[in-house]
């Protein structure tokens, strides 16, 4: 039988990194759990035993139900009855498969009926979903909402909504964006209502473009503050589904991801709880939802990446061509090759930041309990401002990878990969909402460059060279210089103080940054499995030859071109109005 | 409905479907060692039909009962994960070599000490004898009805069960009284999935010989668990006659093996036509390929 789990092994060589065991030490509190549930882990090697099981079951299902499905749900997709969403039978089985085998609400605390889990474990689920059908892993990876409840929901909250994920396999919804304001949150419109007479909050008005909008749960931001236009006047509620107040009014038609319903809504004096503060909905909750949902995208992307890297590799290696298969033809054994080397370096980059954030949660999470230590409270400032740079970072640039291998592993398949009879059609249609949502490629690097200018990024990058071992000091003289190359660059955009020119340059920044970061870390990796260490050298050199073409750039960039840009833009627009 | 007690019997078998080079010896025996092992599919088929009983009948116990060596014991924690009450394991070095007859004579001993029962199910075959004579037998012998090639259960009343049968040529509805025996095809319903919280709770389980080489941790865990400790019933336990268990007991001889290696030595060439896709459709009903 397949098994997404066991056929691969870089799952298990992730979940052995030594700051492993102090996430599950915390999120564990040292083990004093099993007292009182039964399946809870005794100890560190229990708790990993534990981990590699329970994605051995998620594993099956991807392959057993979820990937043999995908074609189905992606020809029947969702509908609409009676103003309310039915998704594709695929979509139910798959569903109805995670839930029977207890895997909603993984990460949620025993108490909520959860599992407990870190995010690393939940992570690499979120992986192997999206490997075997990326639109699905929308609707279970919204499961997302119930850590958001739990982080700042009130305790009668938590016991009233947080169950009902385990136990009825209840789905999720963050219903965030409106007609006009999708990138722009600050605008959301809304209309969120205090009844003085019954106490309670009603929601009135459209929101477009609700990935899984018709959920059992959802996480509303609208405007509670009347008169109010910017992010302060916004609060986050939870709408229950069982109050029947919000129409689906239309489903998209979508390019992929088809299986997944993405919703036009009408709340009609919906029913509806304040979550945690009136006004700190866009600032504070929204900002913890969303960057665990660019986490989630991350994790997608290597998913999309892995599967269509797959398929690459099936079709090259049966498919012959002049006499031999076409693996063997140079061009093609370089594509697949640096797909896989890509995707090795993407899934480091991917569990090397969800590490990062699962120590701050786990800070988070402990600090409900009891104060932190001096010491403990640094290390949670120090890997938070790591998290909060290394999410956009993966997000931006998993999902822009994952692009470019749908494409590579398309144009493996020739002709027949453009046509509808293999799953990279499929595969190549659903990579392309990855750059898109949860924040596009764009503002990523917005959010992203913050590491250039803080520092953040660099100082990383030392504390990784400081780890390289002797043996590698050929890669590591590589990756040393990219790293002199990166802090020229950014210098000498940084120290022009012009904020335009640092938005101009911000993605090729960071991206440079991450080519470095990458680089390190397949090293370290191989330092630890040595079968990392192909990966490393190839890596580098593409990574290293990718840097020296935008530092090149960036030092050759004129400031005045960019009013180059803005002319030609204007002229555009001239010439536009002509016609 | 009153609850229901059922028994379901399990194989631990060789993992035929995934058969490597060396998965038989020059001899034409089976190589055990090569082959890593599986719960025998129809007997997974078995269990999904005890669990939906008791899914639709709340306070239903489903008891795991199977026979072999210690590493059979992989089937009673799999059967825990996925929703079985209890679990029994009859292992005794004495039971091997056993063929179906002396086989069905130590089950039936097993289940006659788990007695009472409503009803025992069982895979309709092993893949690695592929017989179906083991469940047959066993109902002979505790002298109650049998149900063969059962695909659903479509009713469940206090005096008896109507089950589906999937026959080669169409299906029949048959009633049948307790206590019954069935044995259940692989058309219907495939297993649930391990349960997380399950197999986090039963992944200690352990016989009373597993234990022998334990830690101190899993023993204590044993001691404030005591539903983690699998019973292991030996020959004295059933009070098994000698006679009629293990090779004693086994009446069949194997003459000898052959090794066969299927070759192709015709191929058909068939166009896109009506009359030539019928033609190939002819051939393979009557071939009995299909249908």
């Amino acid at each position: 039988m397949d098994n997404f789990f066991k056929d691969t092994p870089d799952f298990r060589f992730h979940l052995e990194h030594p700051i492993v065991k102090k996430i599950v030490a915390l999120k564990e509190r040292n083990f004093s759990e099993s007292e009182k549930y039964e399946y809870a882990p005794l100890n560190h090697e229990d708790a990993i035993d534990t981990y590699e099981k329970i994605l051995e079951i998620v594993g099956e299902i991807c392959a057993d139900t979820i990937a043999k499905n995908a074609e189905g749900v992606d020809i029947e997709g969702p509908h609409i009855e009676n103003n309310e969403v039915v998704y594709a039978k695929g979509t139910t089985a798959d569903y109805k498969a995670l839930h029977d085998a207890g895997l909603i609400g993984m990460s949620l605390p025993r108490k909520y009926d959860g599992l407990n889990f870190p995010l690393l474990p939940y992570v690499m689920a979120a992986e192997m979903v999206a490997r075997a059908d990326a639109g699905f892993a929308n609707i279970w990876g919204l499961q997302d909402c119930a850590e958001t409840i739990y982080e700042f929901g009130s305790e009668a909250q938590r016991e009233k909504y947080l169950p009902r994920f385990n136990r009825d396999g209840a789905t999720a919804a963050m219903v965030l964006t409106e007609p006009d304001a999708g990138s722009d949150l600050q605008s959301v419109k809304l209309k969120a209502t205090f009844n003085e007479e019954d106490k309670k909050w009603y929601l009135n008005g459209v929101k477009r473009f609700i990935t899984n909008g018709d959920a059992d749960i959802s996480l509303v931001l609208a405007r509670s503050e009347e008169g109010t236009t910017d992010a302060r006047g916004l609060s986050m509620f939870i709408y229950d589904r069982n109050d029947h107040a919000v129409e689906v009014r239309h489903l998209e038609k979508k390019l992929g991801i088809k299986g997944s319903p993405t919703c036009e809504l009408v709340f009609k004096n919906a029913p509806a709880e304040l979550v945690g503060k009136e006004r700190f909905g866009l600032i504070k909750y929204v900002m913890a939802l969303m960057n665990s949902a660019r986490l989630g995208v991350g994790a997608q992307s290597v998913g999309i990446a892995d599967a269509a890297y797959r398929e690459a590799l099936k079709y090259a290696e049966e498919r012959a061509q002049f006499g031999k298969v076409i693996v063997n033809f140079p061009a093609v054994y370089e594509m697949i090759t640096n797909m896989r080397v890509r995707i090795d370096a993407l899934r480091s980059l991917l569990y090397e930041t969800t590490r990062f954030v699962d120590v701050t949660k786990v800070y988070e999470d402990v600090m409900q309990e009891r104060s932190l230590e001096k010491e403990e409270r640094m290390e949670m400032k120090g890997y938070a401002k790591l998290a909060n740079v290394f999410t956009p970072l993966l997000k931006l640039t998993a999902s822009e990878a994952c692009n470019v291998i749908a494409y590579d592993s398309l144009q493996i398949h020739g002709g027949t990969g453009f046509m509808k009879d293999f799953p990279i059609e499929r595969i190549y249609r659903d990579a392309r909402i990855t750059s898109i949502y949860e924040g596009t490629t764009q503002l990523q690097a917005v959010a992203a460059i913050k590491g250039v200018t803080t520092g953040v990024f660099l100082e990383q990058i030392k504390n990784y060279d400081a780890k390289i071992s002797e043996e590698n000091k050929f890669l590591q003289a590589k990756l040393q210089e990219m790293t002199a190359n990166y802090e020229q660059v950014s210098q000498k955009v940084i120290e022009t103080h012009n904020t335009e020119l640092l938005d101009f340059h911000s993605r090729r920044l960071v991206e440079m940054a991450g080519n470095i970061i990458m680089g390190y870390l397949l090293v370290l990796n191989s330092q630890r499995d040595e079968k990392f260490s192909k990966s490393a050298k190839l890596f580098i050199n593409l990574a290293s030859s990718e840097n020296k073409e935008k530092s090149d750039y960036i030092s050759n960039f004129d400031i005045e071109n960019l009013s180059l840009y803005k002319l030609v833009q204007t002229e555009i627009l001239e010439e536009t109005s002509l016609a | 409905m009153r609850p229901l007690k059922i028994v379901v019997l399990a194989k631990q078998v060789p993992d035929t479907r995934h058969v490597g080079p060396d998965a038989m010896k020059p001899d034409g025996t089976v190589n055990r060692g090569k082959l890593s092992t599986v719960f025998n599919p129809d007997d997974l088929h078995a269990l999904e039909l005890a669990l939906n009983i008791k899914d639709r009948i709340p306070g239903t116990t489903v008891t795991l009962l199977t026979m072999g060596p210690q590493k059979a014991a992989d089937i009673i924690r799999e059967g825990y994960y996925r929703g079985a009450d209890y679990g029994v394991m009859i292992s005794d070095r004495r039971f091997g070599g056993a063929d179906t007859l002396a086989t069905s004579y130590t089950l039936v001993k097993g289940i006659k000490k788990l007695a009472p029962y409503d009803l025992v199910l069982g895979g309709r075959q092993a893949i690695d004898g592929d017989t179906a004579q083991v469940g047959p037998q066993c109902a002979d012998k505790l002298n109650i009805p049998q149900v063969t090639y059962v695909e659903e259960i479509l009713e469940i009343n206090d005096d008896k069960i109507v089950a589906r049968r999937r026959l080669s040529k169409g299906i029949e509805t048959v009633a049948a009284p307790y206590p019954c025996l069935m044995t259940v095809h692989g058309s219907s319903p495939a297993c649930r999935s391990r349960h997380a919280k399950k197999v986090m709770q039963y992944k200690y389980a352990r016989t009373k010989t597993e234990l022998r080489s334990a830690d101190e941790m899993l023993l204590l865990l044993h001691e404030k668990r005591p539903y983690l400790t699998i019973p292991e019933w030996s020959v004295e336990d059933i009070e098994a006659n000698l006679e009629k268990i293990g090779l004693n007991g086994s009446p069949t001889k194997v003459k000898s093996v052959e090794n066969i290696v299927l070759t192709a030595n015709e191929a058909k060439i068939l166009s896109e036509s009506d009359a030539d896709i019928e033609m190939m459709i002819k051939e393979l009903i009557e071939h009995h390929t299909i249908g």
